[in-house]
């Protein structure tokens, strides 16, 4: 038994493929799921990294420490019905796929743009970027 | 050379150069036709997905109001937004979407609401301009690739307008017009509600099976409240997309008649240059013969 994944934004497909596990991060806080999960139907928290740790033999790009695939969402839904997963993004990037040094320029811009204490949507998609990425920093 | 053979051959040399022009656009507009269709349909299962989680949300309770799904009480004002294209050389796509949102603005003002225009494309833009209409809103610059950002830049002035009262410059409904793209060879402007959203009860069963029963986090008016902005978003995309590709399709179509209406021309004006040398060359061979002729008749008589 696996999870069938499919990652959509509306451009298209980013990621799809089977997979053990997924984690992402709700409004209400973390979710894990596993196969058989009860149907969700949940609102991701904007600027979050969802993990997903695909099925062995599952060749996929985008793999951080531990095979597992990072992707950064900036504002987005999940539902999990029947194995079957979907992640569906406004904005989302796998964290392979992230060129450090241009979300770390957005980042810096995008926070100069929001003026001190403020976090705006777009800043917490970068630091979403660059975590998924594999930067704690 | 005859004046009327070099004016012909400056009309052939000016039709062939046209004909260039239009079967190089067409060739390119070709090549654009599959990328745009392939953006359609690689946007479709986002649009499924979004689809059919505001359906489950819906058919757990179809109680839920939400101020995008109920209608406003005495309406006075409504948004068109029309969609048309940033260049032209496209035969009649503009004109045909254009009147489709004249005639939709009537439809309008016969139940007493003033149509607020917001228009994508520059040739739209121009065309209201031309006749001192104000727009309520304009966007240009990407009727041919349009990206999601597009899509959610009027997204957002679209649910602002219609969550202000009337009187503060807001809308009670908001109506799309714009071209479906039927076939290669069919393009179909069309008029579609945006908001408010209408709710429909069936018995029926969808087709991908029942819906699951969800859990909703955090809970079900929240996830309304998130997805349903998300949802306009997805159907301005998709008509985005599905005009972009309907305008390539036009311009293809459009070219192509050209190219074929300038090669025809060419045939007909080939035809007349050889007319006309051939005249020449018979009046030349007329003159000799006369010349001759006088001569010999000269000679004879001196003789």
């Amino acid at each position: 038994m696996t999870l069938h994944v499919a990652l959509v934004v509306p451009e298209g497909e980013i990621w799809a493929g089977d997979a053990q596990r997924v984690i992402a991060k709700t409004l209400d806080g973390d979710i894990g799921v596993l196969t058989g999960h009860t149907p969700v139907l949940g609102i991701l928290a904007e600027g979050s990294v969802v993990r997903i740790l695909p099925d062995a033999g599952e060749a996929a790009g985008g793999q951080g420490a531990g095979g597992e695939v990072l992707v950064a969402i900036g504002g987005g839904f999940l539902s999990v019905a029947d194995d079957q997963v979907s992640v569906l993004a406004r904005q989302a990037q796998l964290g392979a796929d992230v060129d450090r040094a241009g979300a770390q320029a957005s980042l810096d811009s995008a926070l100069e743009a929001a003026g001190p204490g403020e976090e705006t949507a777009d800043v917490r998609y970068f630091r979403a970027l660059l975590r998924a990425a594999g930067d704690r920093a | 050379m005859g004046a009327q053979l070099r004016a012909v051959r400056q009309r052939i040399r000016a039709v062939q150069s046209t004909a260039k022009i239009t079967r190089a656009q067409e060739l390119i507009a070709s090549s654009r036709i599959v990328k745009a269709q392939q953006r359609v349909q690689a946007a479709a299962p986002y649009a499924r997905e979004i689809t059919r989680a505001v359906e489950a949300v819906f058919s757990r309770s179809s109680q839920v109001h939400h101020p995008l799904t109920s209608e406003h009480e005495n309406p006075a004002r409504a948004a068109v937004l029309i969609l048309t294209s940033d260049r032209g050389f496209c035969g009649g796509y503009n004109a045909s979407v254009l009147r489709e949102a004249q005639g939709l603005r009537a439809l309008l003002e016969e139940r007493g609401l003033e149509a607020v225009p917001f228009v994508s494309g520059r040739k739209g833009i121009g065309w209201h301009r031309f006749r001192g209409r104000e727009m309520a809103g304009e966007w240009s610059g990407f009727s041919d690739t349009p990206v999601h950002a597009n899509a959610s830049e009027i997204t957002s002035v679209l649910i602002d307008a219609f969550g202000k009262p009337a009187a503060e410059g807001g809308v009670d409904e908001i109506y799309i017009v714009y071209t479906e793209l039927v076939s290669m060879l069919t393009q179909r402007p069309v008029i579609r509600r945006l908001l408010p959203l209408q709710i429909e009860e069936t018995t029926e069963e969808p087709p991908s099976g029942p819906v699951p029963v969800y859990e909703f986090e955090p809970s079900p008016e929240a996830v309304l409240d998130a997805l349903l902005p998300w949802y306009v978003e997805s159907r301005i995309f998709h008509a985005l997309l599905d005009s972009a590709a309907a305008e390539i399709a036009a311009r293809r179509k459009a070219m192509k008649s050209a190219t074929d209406n300038a090669n025809d021309l060419l045939d007909a004006l080939t035809r007349e240059a050889n007319k006309a040398r051939q005249a020449e060359i018979t009046q030349e061979i007329s003159e000799i013969v006369g010349g001759a002729n006088a001569l010999a008749e000269t000679i004879a008589g001196s003789k």
